[in-house]
C-alpha cells in the first residue's frame, strides 16, 4: 500500500470539516477523490500532506506514519502536491518554478518539457504571465519535478478551455500509464472514471462509498454527485 | 561652492547611501520573505561594530575584525531567529514590534555589560589611509571610496544570489507562497533562519565599516534602523532593488540637503537664522520626500511581487 488514509478527523478552527475518511492507493493507481463541493475533498489533499494536520487518525505513505511531519518532511517523502488553484509562484519564471523545489530522479527539466512543449516554449517567462491552462501544467510539472512517489491533483482541470483540459487529461492518462501513482478529484467523470482504478465518494466529511468506475452507477452518481 | 566640494559631498551621499543599502537590504529581505518587522536590526550593526573594534584591537588587524564582524552579526542573527524571531512570523506586527524592541534593549545592555560605557575607537587599516585627488582639486579620504566600492560588489552579490541561485528562488517563492514552497519539499523554517543571518552579517558588515568612521558605542544602530526604515518604505517593502535605489536616494539628499539647504535659505535671511532654518529643514528633508514618493507611489518605488 502506497498510501494508507485511516479514519482521518480535521477541522478548520473550531469547525470540523472531516469526520472519518478512509482511502487508500495502491503503487501504480489511480485513485479518484469524488464528492459535491464542499464536502472535504480538499481538506482531505490538505491532511494528507499536513498543511492542515489530521487531529485523528492516521496517514501513512509506504509504511511511514506521517503524524507529526511538517509539510516538507512530507513532500520529501514522496508527495507531489499540485494544489487546488494551481498556485505557481507568479513571480519566478517558468524554469525557476520547475528547478526551485526540485528534486534529484527520473523526471528531469528534459522530460518535464518533452510533457508540456508549451512550458519549454515559454522558460524564461514570468509565471504569472501565462494562462491558466498553462499554469496548470506548470504546476504539474513542478510537482513532478519534485520527483514524487505519490502525485496529488486537486481540480487540476477547473476553469480551463476544452482544449486545454484535453492536453492536461492527456498527460494524466501519460503519467498513470508509466507507472505513477495518483490521487486525482475532479469534477468531469468522463473524463476521471476511464484514468481512475478506483473511486472513493465524500459526503459531509466522511468517506461514503468506495469502489471500482464500473461499479459507480448512474443511481450512485446521482445521490452522491448529482446537483 | 565649488565643484570640489560638491564631488565630495555627493561622494559622502553615496557612502552613507551604500552603508544603508547594507542595513536595509537585509530589513527588506526579512520583512519581504518573512513578514516581519525587525527593531532589532539596529543591534545586529552594533554587534558588528563591537566584534569588529575589539577584534582589531586585540589582534591589530582589521581584516581580522570585519571577519569578526561578519561571523558575530551572523551568528548572533541566527541565534535571535532560533530562540525568539522564529515564534514571532505569525504573530501580528505588533508583537513583533514589542519583542525586537526588547532585544534592543537587551543587546544594548549586553553590551554595556561586555565592554562598558565608554566608546571604542577603530582605526582605519593602513591599506586603505590617505587620500585620492578629486577633478577640481579636493582630496577624498580612500577609505570612504573603498566603502562605496564594498556596498557596489555586496549589491552586485545579493543580485547574483537572488536572481540566479537555487536558494535565491526558494526566498522568492517563500515571498509570494510560503505555504506552497513548503508543500513541495523546502523546509522553510531553515530556508528563514539562513536569510536572518544573512541580513544580519550585512547589518554587521555596515557597522563594522562605519566604525572606523565614527566612535564604536551602544545606541549606534538606533538611528541607522530609523533610516533604513525610510529606506525600505520609499523602496517598495521587500525589493532588493528598491532598497539600493532607495537607499542611494536617501544618502545623497540627506548629505546634499545638509549643505544646499542652509546656503538656499540664506539667499532669503540672514546668515544666523539662515543656518538654523536651513538645517532643520535639512533634517527634515528626506521624510519629505518619503511623503511625496508615497503619495506618487503609495507601494514604494519598486512594489514587491506579492500581494
Amino acid at each position: 500500500m502506497l498510501l494508507d488514509v485511516s479514519k482521518i478527523e480535521a477541522s478548520y478552527g473550531a469547525s470540523q470539516a472531516l469526520f472519518g475518511v478512509d482511502l487508500a492507493v495502491e503503487e501504480g493507481q489511480a485513485v479518484a477523490l469524488m464528492g459535491r463541493n464542499g464536502m472535504g475533498k480538499t481538506t482531505t489533499i490538505r491532511a494528507i500532506c499536513n498543511l492542515n494536520p489530521p487531529r485523528a487518525g492516521s496517514v501513512r505513505l509506504a509504511g511511514t506514519d506521517l503524524k507529526g511531519k511538517p509539510s516538507h518532511r512530507v513532500a520529501k517523502l514522496g508527495i507531489g502536491l499540485v494544489p487546488e488553484g494551481r498556485r505557481c509562484f507568479p513571480n519566478l519564471t517558468v524554469h525557476e518554478n520547475l528547478i526551485a523545489a526540485a528534486r534529484p530522479g527520473a523526471w528531469s527539466l528534459e522530460r518535464v518539457n518533452d510533457l508540456f512543449p508549451r512550458l519549454a516554449e515559454r522558460h524564461a517567462q514570468m509565471a504569472r504571465s501565462l494562462s491558466g491552462g498553462e499554469q496548470q501544467m506548470l504546476a504539474i510539472g513542478r510537482a513532478l519535478m519534485t520527483n514524487p512517489r505519490l502525485l496529488i491533483l486537486d481540480e487540476a482541470t477547473e476553469g480551463l478551455a476544452p482544449v486545454i483540459r484535453q492536453d492536461i487529461w492527456a498527460a494524466i492518462r501519460k503519467l498513470k500509464a508509466e507507472g505513477l501513482s495518483i490521487l486525482v478529484v475532479d469534477k468531469t467523470l468522463s473524463e476521471l472514471l476511464p484514468v481512475a482504478d478506483r473511486c472513493v465518494i465524500l459526503e459531509n466529511g466522511r468517506s461514503a462509498w468506495h469502489g471500482t468506475p464500473a461499479e459507480l452507477s448512474a443511481d450512485l452518481q446521482d445521490r452522491y454527485l448529482g446537483v | 561652492m565649488t565643484l570640489a566640494l560638491a564631488l565630495e559631498q555627493l561622494l559622502n551621499g553615496l557612502q552613507l547611501g551604500v552603508m544603508l543599502f547594507l542595513m536595509a537590504a537585509g530589513l527588506t529581505l526579512i520583512f519581504g520573505v518573512m513578514g516581519l518587522i525587525n527593531l532589532a536590526h539596529g543591534s545586529l550593526y552594533m554587534v558588528g561594530a563591537f566584534a569588529c573594534a575589539a577584534v582589531a584591537a586585540a589582534t591589530g588587524s582589521f581584516w581580522l575584525g570585519l571577519v569578526a564582524s561578519l561571523a558575530c552579526a551572523a551568528a548572533a542573527g541566527a541565534i535571535v531567529e532560533l530562540l525568539v524571531i522564529r515564534r514571532l512570523y505569525d504573530r501580528d506586527h505588533l508583537d513583533q514590534v514589542l519583542a525586537t524592541f526588547a532585544l534592543i534593549l537587551m543587546f544594548s545592555e549586553g553590551t554595556r555589560w561586555l565592554f562598558g560605557s565608554f566608546p571604542l575607537y577603530l582605526d582605519i587599516p593602513p591599506l586603505l589611509q590617505g587620500a585620492v585627488a578629486l577633478p577640481g582639486g579636493a582630496q577624498y579620504p580612500v577609505y570612504r571610496l573603498a566603502i562605496i566600492a564594498a556596498g557596489a560588489l555586496v549589491a552586485f552579490g545579493l543580485y547574483l544570489l537572488i536572481g540566479k541561485t537555487r536558494l535565491g528562488m526558494r526566498i522568492r517563492a517563500g515571498e509570494s507562497d510560503r505555504e506552497m514552497i513548503g508543500a513541495l519539499g523546502v523546509d522553510i523554517r531553515t530556508l528563514y533562519t539562513v536569510v536572518f543571518a544573512l541580513g544580519a552579517a550585512l547589518a554587521g558588515l555596515a557597522g563594522a565599516m562605519v566604525g572606523a568612521l565614527q566612535s564604536v558605542q551602544v545606541g549606534m544602530g538606533e538611528p541607522v534602523l530609523i533610516l533604513a526604515f525610510v529606506v525600505i518604505v520609499i523602496g517598495g517593502i521587500g525589493s532588493i532593488k528598491g532598497a539600493l535605489l532607495g537607499a542611494l536616494l536617501v544618502g545623497v539628499v540627506d548629505t546634499l540637503g545638509r549643505l544646499l539647504l542652509p546656503k538656499l535659505v540664506g539667499v532669503f535671511l540672514q546668515p544666523a537664522q539662515a543656518g538654523m532654518i536651513g538645517g532643520a529643514a535639512a533634517s527634515m528633508l528626506i521624510y519629505m520626500m518619503m511623503a511625496l514618493i508615497l503619495a506618487m507611489k503609495p507601494r514604494g518605488l519598486f512594489p514587491a511581487a506579492h500581494a
